[in-house]
């Protein structure tokens, strides 16, 4: 009797690198997390080979939506051609048979750190965010099982209680990214270190957003159509970054969010954070027939 | 007229626990008071005048009998009332005048006189008004009026006191030597006052140091004896 | 002598606060053994008792902070039916931030240390729905004005405020939903005597002036003297004797009670 005859033939079963298992635990987790907008649901985190903190919570929600009829798409602060993006784009497309884009109209799944793609998303697309804290209350509760008892009372008064602080100590809501946002009515989430600039972007949009976090093992949705207001006092408006005037020097785009290229002169240069929406409008300009779509701001300013 | 105060055997002691002791203040006491009547108490120091003045005013707890008042509602027993009871009384209209200010820091004459009338519903103005007519009847200084009476000297405290005892007319007045320590002209004050309150009906019973202050006012005496069983006939 | 409370016959006002019959142990320690009280709406029921009488305890449980045994605890307010005590949690948050004001002898049990002073009224508010940054400003500065604290220092945290100061801070976190009931578990211990004098004189004027319902507890019965309408005296977990304020101190029935009236200084 041979080894070969007691084992047998090795045969595909799964694909997404997660085991079939940890890919349905994944898929419980998010039903539940879209049953209930918002709300944080805990996970088993698993491995996956890349270093926590570097977007394993996204990771595995991709690998676990992911099969072979996707297009995907990785983003790392609004770009497609950073190492991490591409390394993940590479790896995910391995592992699952899918394949990749830059294009976001063409992606139907979208994995992103930092960033909302400056293209409005549609019903059939999927955005995950990559989440390093999902815990909005850790800075003014640090037990987390009393944040918890918080969040299950809507009990938010020390989250207003921050806003308040930051406009008395500074005249102004000093929250950069990650501001901190009620979902449908109900629970207050982080919605991932995206600037303010993208915040607006999920509050009633057609896509679904699953938001997770490797590291600390939660994940949480934000459904198609669903709130999503950023914390506001009536009387002090909520601001988005002062991008809307601003040029990207390679492209000419005008009114999207920007990163600052510092010059030697002391001076600044900005060009288009969404960079396939910059270079888009080069092959544009190119004379190239490539298809721009429909975008969340126009002219700098949020469209309604 | 129907009394409207019937003292029933009213006894008070006071147990001494820590001697184990029990001292005798007065025992089955009885007399009745009606409305617009003046009564005074009389006898040597020690006798249990201000006792009585307070037992009745339920700073002290009778041991035994019965102190039944007239109120607009009915008939209550004070000796055996509900604290909350005596509370809404003493409000409304059952008065105790000592010697001894009830003021407080940091309060101004005028609104610590004005304050019965406030807590009876009157506006501030109207009660801060009448208030200083009041301050002003008893001799105390205009450029008192804005100060804080822990401030005062015991004469002018008193006057204070009195202003604010009086101020409202109530239907039962609790007197004890409410005259010591006046100068001349407030203690007129005082019994123009009382005579004014006398006249409306208002029963009175009281301890004075000199009744002759008083003495036109005195419907009745009532002697108290030490340790012996005091009864009063009408 | 008895201590079940006579009815009243003249006031036709119901209770504000009933608790009747509270019972709690810790261990083999009784805490409190068949507590009752009724607290009519405008008084001050004052509180005494040593150490381990149970009194701080009674008035953790009126403030929803702990739960007995047994017992039923009511507030006579519309929207609050029924035993208090069984409220679930949130419920019991809610009426707590909205209807009940505390203030603790450590000010680190009822303030944000760090927060700013107005911070901390404002988040009364906050819990409550205030949405106005504007409106939030003022009438935390109301508050704290009422509790005669100086507006210029309005937004220095508790901190590096002195004792007196911190007081007042919990004070008019404690008075800025208007609550119907202020609960005070030993406002002053702690403060130099001068300081706690005048606590004391904010705490009366507040009572003069607005007839806030207020339960005192302390040790220190000159304060219990300056503020209570009406006393009950706490030993063992067990109510010795209540009555009106001036009969405590000067016709004491109880043995306890006398001890504890003549160490006075």
């Amino acid at each position: 009797m041979s080894l070969t005859g007691l084992t047998r033939p090795w045969k595909d079963f799964s694909y997404g690198f997660l085991d079939a298992s940890a890919k349905r635990e994944l898929r419980r987790k998010m039903l539940k997390a879209v049953a209930v907008p918002g709300c944080q649901m805990p996970y088993a985190s698993r491995e996956v080979p890349i270093a926590r903190g570097w977007g394993t919570g996204g990771l595995q929600v991709t690998c676990t939506l992911l099969n072979p009829g996707h297009t995907v798409k990785v983003i790392d602060q609004g770009a497609d051609d950073s190492v991490n993006a591409a390394s993940i784009r590479r790896f995910l497309t391995r592992v699952s048979g899918a394949r990749s884009t830059w294009d976001t109209l063409e992606a139907s799944l979208i994995q992103s750190r930092h960033r909302v793609p400056e293209e409005i998303l549609r019903e059939d697309q999927i955005l995950i965010l990559q989440v390093p804290n999902p815990e909005p209350l850790r800075p003014v509760e640090p037990n987390m099982s009393v944040a918890r008892q918080m969040h299950a009372d809507a009990d938010y008064g020390r989250m207003w209680l921050q806003l308040y602080e930051q406009i008395v100590r500074s005249g102004r809501v000093m929250f950069g990214a990650a501001y901190p946002s009620l979902v449908h009515g109900r629970y207050v989430m982080t919605p991932s270190p995206i600037p303010r600039w993208d915040v607006p972007k999920l509050n009633m949009a057609r896509h679904l957003t699953i938001l997770s976090a490797g590291r600390e093992k939660r994940l949480y949705a934000v459904p198609p159509y669903t709130r999503v207001e950023p914390l506001v006092f009536d009387d002090v408006p909520y601001k988005v970054e002062e991008h809307g005037h601003l040029t990207c020097y390679r492209s000419g785009l005008k009114g999207f969010f920007m990163n600052e290229i510092p010059q030697e002169d002391g001076g600044a240069l900005h060009e288009v954070s969404d960079s396939h929406l910059g270079i888009k409008a080069i092959r544009q300009g190119d004379g190239e027939d490539v298809a721009t779509g429909d975008t969340w701001y126009t002219n700098g300013e949020m469209g309604q | 007229m129907t009394p409207i105060l019937t003292v029933d055997t009213l006894t008070k002691t006071f147990r001494m626990h820590h001697l184990d002791q029990t001292l005798h203040a007065f025992e089955g006491l009885s007399f009745t008071l009606a409305p617009g009547e003046f009564l005074l108490l009389s006898g040597p120091n020690g006798v249990g005048k201000s006792t009585l003045l307070r037992t009745l005013y339920r700073s002290y707890r009778a041991q035994a009998g019965h102190i039944w008042y007239e109120a607009p509602e009915g008939r209550i027993d004070l000796a055996s009332a509900a604290d909350i009871d005596i509370a809404l009384l003493r409000r409304r209209e059952i008065g105790f005048v000592t010697q001894f200010l009830t003021a407080r820091p940091r309060v101004a004459a005028e609104e610590i006189v004005a304050e019965p009338l406030r807590l009876a519903g009157t506006a501030h103005q109207e009660a801060l008004t009448e208030a200083r007519r009041w301050l002003a009847a008893f001799g105390v200084k205009e450029d008192l009026w804005r100060a804080y009476p822990t401030t005062f000297s015991g004469g002018e405290q008193q006057k204070v006191n009195l202003a604010r005892a009086l101020i409202l007319p109530q239907r039962l007045l609790l007197l004890d030597e409410p005259t010591a320590s006046l100068d001349k002209n407030a203690r007129a004050a005082l019994v123009a006052r009382l005579a004014e309150l006398k006249a409306s009906g208002v029963a009175m019973i009281g301890v004075f140091h000199h009744p002759g202050d008083v003495a036109h006012l005195i419907d009745r005496e009532i002697p108290l004896a030490p340790k012996e069983v005091a009864h009063v006939a009408e | 002598m008895t201590l079940a409370l006579d009815a009243p016959r003249l006031v036709q006002t119901q209770p504000l606060m009933v608790l009747s019959g509270v019972s709690k142990r810790y261990g083999p320690v009784v805490a409190l053994d068949d507590v009752s009280a009724e607290v009519y709406p405008g008084e001050v029921l004052g509180i005494v008792g040593e150490s381990g009488s149970g009194k701080s305890t009674f008035l953790r449980m009126m403030n929803l902070e702990e739960l007995p045994d047994a017992g039923t605890y009511t507030l006579d307010l519309p929207d609050t039916p029924g035993n208090l005590f069984e409220l679930d949690r949130f419920a019991r948050r809610m009426l707590c931030a909205t209807r009940i004001g505390i203030v603790y002898q450590n000010p680190h049990q009822g303030l944000l240390m760090r927060n700013s002073s107005s911070g901390n009224v404002a988040e009364r508010l906050l819990i409550a729905g205030e949405r106005r940054f504007a409106v939030l400003r003022e009438k935390a500065g109301d508050a704290l004005a009422a509790s005669e604290f100086p507006l210029d220092r309005m937004d220095a945290p508790p901190i590096e405020l002195s004792g007196g100061m911190q007081q007042r801070v919990q004070l008019a976190k404690a008075i800025a939903l208007e609550p119907a009931v202020l609960l005070l578990d030993e406002p002053t211990t702690g403060l130099d005597v001068s300081v706690q004098a005048l606590v004391l004189d904010t705490l009366k004027r507040l009572q003069r002036d607005r007839r806030i319902t207020m339960v005192i507890v302390s040790h220190d019965l000159g304060v219990i003297r300056t503020m209570a309408d009406r006393v009950m005296v706490m030993r063992r977990g067990q109510v010795v004797e209540q009555g009106l304020s001036d009969q405590i101190f000067q016709d004491p029935q109880h043995a306890y009670t006398q001890q504890l009236v003549h160490a006075k200084l």
